[in-house]
């Protein structure tokens, strides 16, 4: 007891005072993050989700955008560009409106040395519109056969069918205008002389000439006046020759003369549209569906669950043409929505099975119970700590969602369920551009390499989402 | 045992009843008229039409009618092609798809494990990348797109080789078998691969998988004799639902190849509304999947004990 007073003693009250810091701690200069924060900085650390994630923000972006820049309509046919590659915008020459072509008159014609009997001229310049053909007849010979290949011809026998056959009456004027769906190509046209036979048996001299002559004709894009004025074309003076600017298809035309570029965007709405609505919708359905199942258990977790199970068992494309067909309901009906429709019915069960799963497992853990003994209500309980705990689930089953429906409606249109013909979609370009793969390949290669890279995009983006949020598969 | 397998089979015929009535539900509520064709059709005869297909009664009696004669195994006459029992539709085109199946099926889960190996042996090097990089792009492609590219080549090969190695359409010998069946199975496959991949990646980490290494076993004793039993279980699991994917994948295959299978009269029969042939198919395809489903189950019960004590 003394010995403690004698401590006491030795106490001043400035001991007491509260000391000031002097020597600064190390403090941990990281922030706390949340888990949402922490799996973007992970995903950002993932280049191929990066840059899947870009491409796709792009996509969606001319999706909405792109139409109102490049306002070419979707459905309009340019039929003096049928099948076109792509190209960066392209001319044609402004050629004379439609009429009787005479030919030339045999006097107006030259009489040059390399310019013998049967040399096949073509008047003016071979364009789309028409190739005019002229070459001087043999004496005595009035019938002539016109032939076109688009290979040279090895000799009179490869030449094929002819053309025409043309008899010269009184031999004032030869020639033929050929205007039988020419294409911008090259063509090599011959002119076989017929020879008659009592023709032959008259004259005892040698024909000296050869029989036929070939010539190739570069045909170029021709536009009637009538047609460019129609049109509204702008001309121009290019080396003394009037030409006009065709409408730009920077991705070419398809077999019906329709814009690619214009298709594909306006494709990508509708495809984008089903893909991203019609998930959305039945994971959310899932999610309710599944949430409410696994946690109320029991019996009522049975039934529900026994439906899903049925409905999950159906034969998926089956039902999906069945269900399309059955809500196709009425005219102008654009297949869009009975195919969201037929999507929600049959997508929902799979999410479902795993939310409830996964609710089934959360709703045992200790913080639940500790929550139910504080008195929070079930909704209270679903939303604040089932839901946190299921969105990482649901956020990667629906980046996989999207690809597998964009596929679907791909599949759906390739075989003639899907969007009805004036919306344009993926599926459907696919189906037209593959009976022209051969002639025309960049029908089919722009809306399959579309389909391609979103639907890459979408399975890299989950991959990556996947690994980021730590979510088993 | 015998009481899972009871079990499992009760509720497929479940299933199987829901489906044919989904599916009796869903087809009737499609707009539209069967016996409506191009040429006027004479009201007596149009009666007599209606009758002889039960079309005059309520739906429900129809319903009733349906359910009776597909107990009997009995599905009716189509209704496009007259005289053609749709028994006899199936029983003459099924063998065409189930055959085009198996073989795409026996193609994807053998390349599928194969490959699944490969890559989980090389894993993070050269044959790893090079193969995770052909089955991403493999995925991606819509395999309407390329069925249409192999026919391509492979018209390009004939070509070149000069004569007609391997046909690109049709059906009757096996060499039309062949690129079908790639393309039919090559989705499967890359799918398949992935799974075994990151199965096998899973087991290196195992202590057996340590021991065996430790005695000095060899990589590939290690992975045939080990790992690879073990392994393949989830694929076996997958198996089910691949068939269900493999046998409506067909449908896009058969009219592509021109091949006469199931999958294209399906197509048919929905577009001219051939009311028996479609109910017929629908729960054709839908028993057999439960059907396969199920026996999946009991052989992997048989494989792996412990799923069956889960039950």
């Amino acid at each position: 007891m003394t010995e403690s007073l004698s401590v006491s003693e030795t106490l001043s009250p400035e001991l007491f005072e509260p000391m000031t810091i002097e020597m600064s701690v190390d403090k941990f200069e990281q922030p706390s993050i949340t888990y949402w924060q922490a799996t973007w900085q992970k995903l950002l650390r993932n280049p191929k989700a990066v840059s899947s994630l870009c491409i796709i923000t792009c996509l969606v972006f001319i999706t909405l955008v792109g139409p109102f820049i490049w306002t070419v309509d979707p459905a309009i046919q340019d039929l003096e560009q049928i099948s076109q590659p792509p190209s960066w915008g392209r001319s044609a020459l402004v050629v004379d409106d439609f009429g009787i072509w005479q030919g030339v008159p045999i006097t107006e014609m030259e009489q040059g040395e390399e310019d013998g009997p049967l040399v096949l001229k073509v008047i003016g310049k071979g364009n789309t519109e028409y190739v005019r053909l002229t070459w001087r007849p043999i004496k005595g010979i009035s019938e002539y056969h016109i032939y076109r290949n688009e290979f040279v011809p090895l000799d009179i026998a490869t030449l094929g069918i002819p053309l025409a056959e043309i008899i010269l009456i009184d031999g004032e004027a030869v020639g033929y205008e050929d205007r039988l769906k020419l294409s911008e190509r090259d063509y090599y046209y011959s002119v076989v002389a017929i020879e008659q036979v009592m023709n032959r048996e008259d004259s005892d001299t040698d024909m000296p000439i050869a029989v036929y002559s070939t010539i190739r004709v570069s045909v170029i894009q021709g536009v009637t006046k009538a047609d460019a004025l129609f049109l509204n074309l702008e001309s121009e003076e290019v080396n003394g020759a009037q030409t006009v600017k065709l409408p730009l298809h920077p991705f070419g035309t398809d077999g019906l003369g329709r814009d690619i570029l214009s298709r594909l965007m306006h494709g990508a709405r509708t495809s984008l549209l089903i893909g991203i609505l019609a998930p959305l919708i039945y994971i959310a359905m899932g999610v309710v569906y599944g949430g409410v199942s696994g946690y109320r258990g029991g019996r009522t977790d049975e039934v529900m669950m026994r439906f899903a199970d049925f409905v999950i068992a159906l034969p998926f494309l089956l039902f999906m043409i069945l269900l399309k067909v059955a809500f196709g309901i009425g005219p102008g009906e654009s297949g869009i929505l009975p195919m969201i429709i037929a999507l929600i019915m049959l997508g929902w069960p799979s999410v479902a099975r795993i939310v409830r799963g996964q609710t089934f497992v959360i709703k045992e853990e200790a913080y639940i119970q500790a929550a139910r003994l504080m008195g929070a209500k079930p909704f209270y309980l679903v939303y604040r700590h089932v839901l946190p705990n299921v969105l990482p689930l649901i956020i990667v089953s629906l980046t996989f969602a999207i690809p597998a429906t964009i596929f679907t409606e791909a599949f759906l249109s390739f075989i003639g369920f899907g969007v009805v013909p004036p919306n344009p979609s993926w599926g459907s370009m696919c189906n037209d551009g593959l009976q022209h793969m051969l002639s025309t390949p960049h029908e089919l290669i722009f809306p399959a390499s579309v389909i391609c890279i979103a639907v890459l995009c979408f399975n890299l983006l989950g991959d990556g989402l996947r690994e980021a949020m730590d979510v088993k598969s | 045992m015998f009481k899972y397998l009871l079990k499992r089979l009760a509720s497929g015929a479940i299933t199987v009843w829901f489906i044919a009535t989904a599916t009796f539900w869903a087809m009737h509520s499609v707009p539209g008229d069967p016996l409506l064709n191009d040429k006027a059709v004479d009201p007596e005869i149009r009666k007599n039409l209606e009758e002889s297909y039960g079309l005059d009664k309520p739906l429900w009696h129809q319903y009733g009618l349906f359910l009776g004669n597909m107990l009997q195994g009995d599905f009716g006459y189509s209704y496009t092609q007259r005289n053609r029992k749709v028994n006899d539709i199936i029983r003459d085109h099924f063998p065409v798809s189930a055959l085009l199946g198996v073989i795409a099926l026996l193609i994807a889960v053998s390349g599928g494990v194969v490959f699944g190996a490969i890559t989980a042996v090389y894993k993070d090097r050269m044959p790893d990348h090079i193969i995770m990089v052909i089955v991403i792009l493999t995925v991606s492609i819509p395999n309407f797109v390329f069925a249409a590219l192999s026919q391509l080549g492979v018209l390009n090969l004939n070509e070149w080789l000069g004569n007609t190695f391997l046909p690109v359409a049709g059906w009757g010998s096996w060499q039309h078998i062949v690129l079908p069946a790639w393309v039919l199975g090559l989705g499967t496959l890359a799918y398949l691969t992935r799974l075994m991949r990151s199965s096998l990646l899973e087991e290196e980490g195992r202590g057996y998988t340590l021991t065996a290494h430790a005695k000095g076993l060899s990589r590939f004793r290690i992975l045939y004799k080990h790992q690879l039993k073990n392994a393949i279980l989830p694929v076996i699991t997958v198996i089910g639902p691949t068939i269900a994917a493999i046998t409506t994948g067909g449908f896009v295959v058969e009219l592509v190849f021109s091949i006469p299978g199931l999958g294209r009269y399906y197509v048919q029969a929905v577009q001219q509304l051939d009311y028996t042939v479609i109910m017929g198919t629908t729960v054709f395809y839908g028993a057999f999947l439960v059907i396969m489903v199920v026996l999946v189950d009991i052989v992997y019960g048989f494989i792996d004990p412990r799923i069956r004590v889960g039950q």
